[in-house]
């Protein structure tokens, strides 16, 4: 038993105390003394806006990148699994979805910035100016893009070995009693993909929802998602007029992740099932 | 493997007969692909395209890619060097920090304590339900700590580093681990009187290396794009030298921005072809090892975890 010490003395003081700091600091004030004012404070108009926020851009986010890395996703079966197209898009989705952070925000200023590649195109040729309205690129709806950007690469990693485990044999069960296409996707595939295309929405839901290099690197000011409103809790020490916010904020953060989180492997056990 | 590889191909020389084919026609695939492809291909252009801009004369040039590579980092591009220093130390010490803690417990609860297996899942997947911002909340004050004991080097942020990279090197050791028989090898090497440290060492290390080489690779890739923890412990790190700098001048940035993406490619098609890596399809194609008693019980939450440790990191 004295073999596991160290990695438990270590991940009880890198992930669990951290944690229960995180979660438990909201029920303080500065003086240490126990209070709820912190997490009443979560019912503050703009906290619940800043949640709001965040929960309707991953939401959409999360549905827009699942359904085209599904269609990606489709696009790639029977592709050879050692050819070189599975080969690249296996690097490119692992490099996209773990990698962007500061370097989508640059990206995105680059394509899509008031002198963007992008931007410019439009505005030049077509006079088409997509900033109309106002620049929205370094506001909420300017996330919109650039998660979608590493939510795709996310659900072609996680949902590809659901298609996979089609077997080829329920196929052929279709055609042997007479089925087309059509019956197959309706009766066999798509009740069998539908679990692991729940649950890896409900994953990119949690990833967008925990993302926050690219919003740091982005937007310029305010902070209008739960993560943005976390650093400004941390930084400047009372936000609203309450100490210790960023703690009922992380809370309030941990409470979602860990709905969706459970939901989520719920599905997985579901979908073991039938992916093997 | 030979037994289902026949399997495999007769299904498919079987399917072709069938007339009812799940996948899509070969046009419709390379469509789907290069539609797809092309418009995320954009932004990385722009990128190019961004850094090859000529400033306020219009066309382009070459000299900002000249000044990279001809040694131009210096003065106000100080931080870049710094941070890429620093990030890739980071990246060592998380590497050990993972081989020194992570390494021999799995092997300890593999070989010895089979009833803490889904202890020991739960624990190193737990870090993807706890987002970075919210573990930094709590890592500020024991980070007070750490820097008391161990002076407030920028290496000690790898302890952090390997609570967030656990899930992706628990995945990619764990399947090389399960396709390995590692329990009769070590009650094998027993017999013949080795000592634990003869079957941490000279047996079961050398048999999951590719397991290990995959999760190191994934580690480097995960620390070199982190950003999120050193930003707010205010510790310069690749990414928030990049941000600083992106301020005085994104060409530079972003120039640098593009290599570390190159890098971080290769670094993939690299485990890709160590495999273990992203896509369980190896794992799934492999001998299934053990497949009676050890990895029964496990067989729902294995599934459950596959999917879970490819999980992002865009924290």
């Amino acid at each position: 038993m004295l073999g596991l010490v160290p990695f438990t003395a270590y991940v009880l003081l890198f992930l669990a105390l951290p944690t229960v700091i995180a979660v438990g600091t909201g029920f303080f004030d500065g003086d240490g003394a126990f209070t709820l004012d912190n997490i009443t404070a979560l019912g503050d108009p703009v906290l619940l806006a800043t949640f709001g926020n965040s929960l309707w851009l991953s939401a959409l986010t999360a549905v827009i990148g699942a359904l085209v890395g599904a269609l990606f996703c489709y696009a790639l079966i029977g592709a050879k699994p050692t050819g070189i197209l599975r080969s690249v898009v296996d690097a490119a989705s692992g490099v996209l979805a773990q990698f962007g952070g500061v370097m989508l925000a640059f990206a995105f200023v680059a394509t899509i910035g008031i002198q963007g590649m992008i931007t410019v195109l439009l505005r030049d040729n077509l006079g088409v100016d997509i900033f109309a309205n106002g620049v929205w690129l370094y506001d909420v709806p300017g996330l919109i893009l650039p998660y979608i950007y590493f939510q795709v690469p996310l659900m072609i990693i996680t949902f590809s070995p659901a298609l996979e485990s089609l077997k080829p044999q329920w196929a052929e069960a279709t055609a042997m009693l007479g089925g087309g296409i059509g019956s197959y996707w309706r009766h066999i595939g798509l009740p069998v993909l539908l679990p692991s295309f729940l649950g890896s929405l409900l994953l990119l839901f949690a990833n967008a929802f925990s993302s926050f290099a690219t919003a740091a690197a982005l937007t310029s000011q305010g902070s209008q998602i739960v993560p943005l409103q976390i650093r400004s809790a941390l930084t400047s020490e009372t936000v609203l007029g309450h100490e210790n916010l960023a703690g009922s904020l992380a809370l309030g953060m941990i409470v979602v992740m860990v709905v969706v989180m459970t939901l989520y492997s719920l599905l997985m056990r579901r979908t073991a099932r039938w992916v093997r | 493997m030979s037994a289902r590889d026949t399997a495999g191909t007769e299904a498919v020389s079987r399917r072709d007969v069938s007339g009812v084919h799940p996948g899509p026609s070969t046009a419709t695939r390379w469509v789907i692909v290069a539609v797809i492809g092309l418009l995320f291909l954009v932004p990385i252009a722009s990128m190019l395209e961004f850094t090859l801009r000529g400033g306020l004369a219009g066309g382009y040039t070459l000299d900002r890619w000249a000044a990279v590579f001809g040694g131009g980092l210096t003065g106000e591009y100080k931080p870049i060097v710094t941070g890429l220093t620093n990030s890739l130390l980071l990246a060592v010490v998380t590497v050990a920090v993972m081989l020194v803690l992570l390494v021999p417990t799995m092997v300890l609860v593999r070989i010895r304590f089979p009833k803490l297996q889904r202890v020991l899942e739960f624990v190193c997947l737990l870090p993807i339900t706890i987002p970075a911002i919210v573990l930094v909340v709590g890592l500020a004050p024991v980070y007070s700590v750490v820097a008391r004991m161990f002076g407030s080097g920028v290496w000690t942020l790898a302890f952090a580093y390997g609570v967030i990279v656990l899930p992706y090197a628990y995945r990619s050791i764990q399947a090389n681990l399960q396709a390995v028989d590692v329990v009769t090898l070590s009650e094998a090497a027993r017999s013949l009187g080795a000592g634990w440290a003869t079957i941490l060492f000279r047996i079961v290390v050398p048999n999951i290396r590719r397991g290990l080489l995959a999760a190191a690779f994934i580690a480097v890739a995960v620390v070199l794009g982190e950003y999120t923890i050193a930003a707010l412990l205010n510790r310069v790190n690749l990414q928030t030298a990049l941000v600083v700098v992106s301020k005085a001048d994104p060409y530079i940035a972003v120039i640098i921005a593009l290599l570390a993406l190159v890098f971080a490619f290769v670094l993939l098609v690299a485990i890709g072809r160590i495999g273990g890596g992203p896509g369980s399809r190896r794992r799934r194609t492999a001998p299934p090892a053990a497949p009676a008693a050890p990895t029964t019980p496990l067989a729902p939450a294995t599934g459950a975890a596959e999917p879970t440790t490819q999980e992002a990191a865009l924290r």
